[in-house]
């Protein structure tokens, strides 16, 4: 337990010291619902279904921190570690691999979580959003979420020979999705304007998913989307562990 | 009777087509340096890799303080300290959070303030990994090596970048542990540290070991010539050197004279001969063998490419 611990505190401390990742994480998107917010404003509208555009989007926005931590933090720091020898070093002490996965996936989750609860007193306090949902519906929506695409992030980095291999593929299926899956610019914005790829992402499913959970809907009544992201847990979870390498 | 710590037995290791490690044998014993040596891609990191239970041998028999590495591997490195030939701490990691953290990871655990003292990284304590200079981190690995107080540890490359001042004190410091009573099991691609500092050696090419004694014997072995130079100031007749039977030939380069023989006697002899015919010479020296030179007899090649 004293490993676990001392490592859950140190992988944050180098999460926090990377200022690119902590403020791609934590910041970008109060930063990017803060500009548009301002931009659109939150009236009410038809095209939102008679909500404002805060309201209808702020959910979408926890899609933009999945993103960016489970395709972009998690393969690219994973994959360097291995290329720099550090997981090496790791491997030669008798630290056990479920102890350093968990380690890392709880610290990526708990840093997630905080860029969530910014995104959320944002909306509150600024845009007075409207929410009719239940939160630990929402929190469960978004763990679940989380940890399959940290488990696709896990994958990356298994079959990345190089960090920076894990950089491009990380970025490139990162962005495109961000903003083609409704998360980013909203899923009513883009419809069927780029060849339908959306339908083709999976972070669309986790966007339309917490989408309905933040509105109150039911878990059964996105039973699609659910599927998919579960789908998408097992099938990465899977695969990385089978394909996991120290070096 | 000395106690193996490490008995290895007929191990093989391949990459695809390449015999990395081509089946070798040979033991390590309690509080001794025991030393791998040969040139860069012999398998000496594939074969301390496959004792330290990081890499799974093809064949052969493995026992590291009774245990097999290939299927006790943790519980073995919870027993020994490994320094890796290549690998690095996260940039920004501080040396004491390093230090705290991989204490975290065994059983049992030394005080680590006086460690860092002996290393000499006190100052450093609050420094980040990638601040620190090459020999910091080196000490810093021997340190991450020594936190579970272990009675057997594994070097790979230890000095491989660290200018000569560097590597003396890391000699030193090396001497210093397995004067402790530890046991240290080292590669390197030195042959001056393998002679210093080991007390056997293995010399390793090619994924084989060529010959494995104590630097002494394996120089003793090849070296059966002396070599001995002096300068000169003026010319001297030479000829009656041809009549002194311990000596096999010499030649002569301006001032230089460099007399090489088979004979122990041969350097008594010589100088018995330049005092006789009262020639004035200078900067009189023997040149001693060194396990360079034994590679170089064993394999016909230099160990530096």
């Amino acid at each position: 337990m004293k490993s676990l611990s001392r490592l859950t505190v140190v992988q944050m401390k180098l999460f926090l010291r990377e200022p690119m990742a902590a403020f791609f994480t934590l910041l970008w998107a109060p930063a990017l619902l803060l500009l548009f917010g301002f931009i659109y404003g939150n009236e009410p509208t038809p095209f939102f279904g008679g909500l404002g555009f805060v309201d209808s989007q702020l959910p979408a926005y926890m899609g933009i921190i999945i993103v960016t931590v489970g395709m972009m933090s998690v393969p690219i720091s994973t994959a360097e570690d291995r290329e720099r020898g550090v997981l090496k070093r790791f491997h030669s002490t008798p630290l056990s691999p479920a102890i350093y996965l968990f380690a890392n996936i709880f610290t990526y989750f708990i840093m997630s979580f905080i860029g969530v609860t910014l995104l959320f007193l944002l909306g509150k306090f600024v845009y007075h959003v409207q929410y009719g949902g239940n939160i630990f519906s929402v929190l469960a929506g978004f763990t679940i979420s989380t940890l399959s695409f940290f488990s696709f992030g896990y994958l990356i980095a298994s079959l990345s020979p190089t960090g920076r291999v894990a950089q491009v593929v990380g970025m490139v299926t990162g962005f495109l999705m961000m903003f083609l899956s409704g998360a980013a610019i909203p899923i009513e914005v883009i419809g069927d304007k780029v060849g339908g790829i959306s339908k083709y992402l999976p972070l669309t499913y986790v966007v339309r998913f917490l989408k309905g959970l933040w509105a109150g809907n039911s878990w059964g009544s996105h039973w699609l989307d659910l599927t998919v992201i579960l789908g998408l847990l097992v099938v990465g979870s899977v695969l990385s562990t089978v394909t996991f390498k120290w070096e | 009777m000395k106690k193996a710590v490490v008995l290895v037995k007929n191990l093989k290791k391949s990459y695809g087509e390449i015999k990395a490690v081509d089946d070798i044998s040979f033991e390590v014993y309690e509080q001794e340096i025991f030393g791998l040596v040969g040139p860069n891609g012999a398998g000496k990191t594939t074969a301390i890799e496959c004792i330290e239970g990081l890499r799974k041998p093809n064949s052969g028999d493995l026992t590291v303080l009774d245990l097999n590495p290939a299927s006790n591997g943790r519980t073995l490195r919870n027993m020994i300290g490994i320094q890796l030939q290549e690998s690095q701490l996260p940039a920004r990691l501080k040396v004491w959070e390093a230090v705290s953290l991989f204490s975290s990871f065994y059983k049992k655990n030394i005080e680590s303030g006086p460690l860092l003292r002996d290393l000499g990284l006190e100052e450093k304590k609050n420094a980040y990994f990638d601040k620190l200079s090459g020999g910091q981190k080196q000490r810093l690995f021997i340190a991450l090596s020594l936190l579970n107080d272990p009675e057997l540890i594994f070097l790979d490359e230890l000095t491989t970048g660290l200018d000569p001042q560097a590597r003396r004190t890391t000699w030193d410091l090396i001497s210093s542990v397995r004067n402790k009573g530890k046991t240290i099991f080292l590669t390197t691609h030195f042959m001056e540290e393998a002679e210093k500092l080991c007390d056997r050696v293995a010399i390793m090419d090619k994924g084989k070991i060529i010959a494995l004694d104590t630097p002494r014997n394996l120089i003793k072995d090849i070296a059966t010539e002396t070599r001995l130079r002096f300068s000169v100031t003026e010319s001297p007749e030479l000829d009656l050197l041809d009549n002194i039977k311990s000596i096999s030939k010499y030649e002569k380069s301006g001032s230089n004279i460099t007399i090489y023989g088979h004979d122990k006697r041969m350097v008594k002899d010589v100088v018995n001969f330049l005092v006789n015919q009262n020639i004035d010479f200078t900067d009189l020296q023997t040149e001693q063998s060194t396990l360079e030179d034994v590679f170089l007899a064993l394999t016909g090649k230099q160990i530096r490419n």
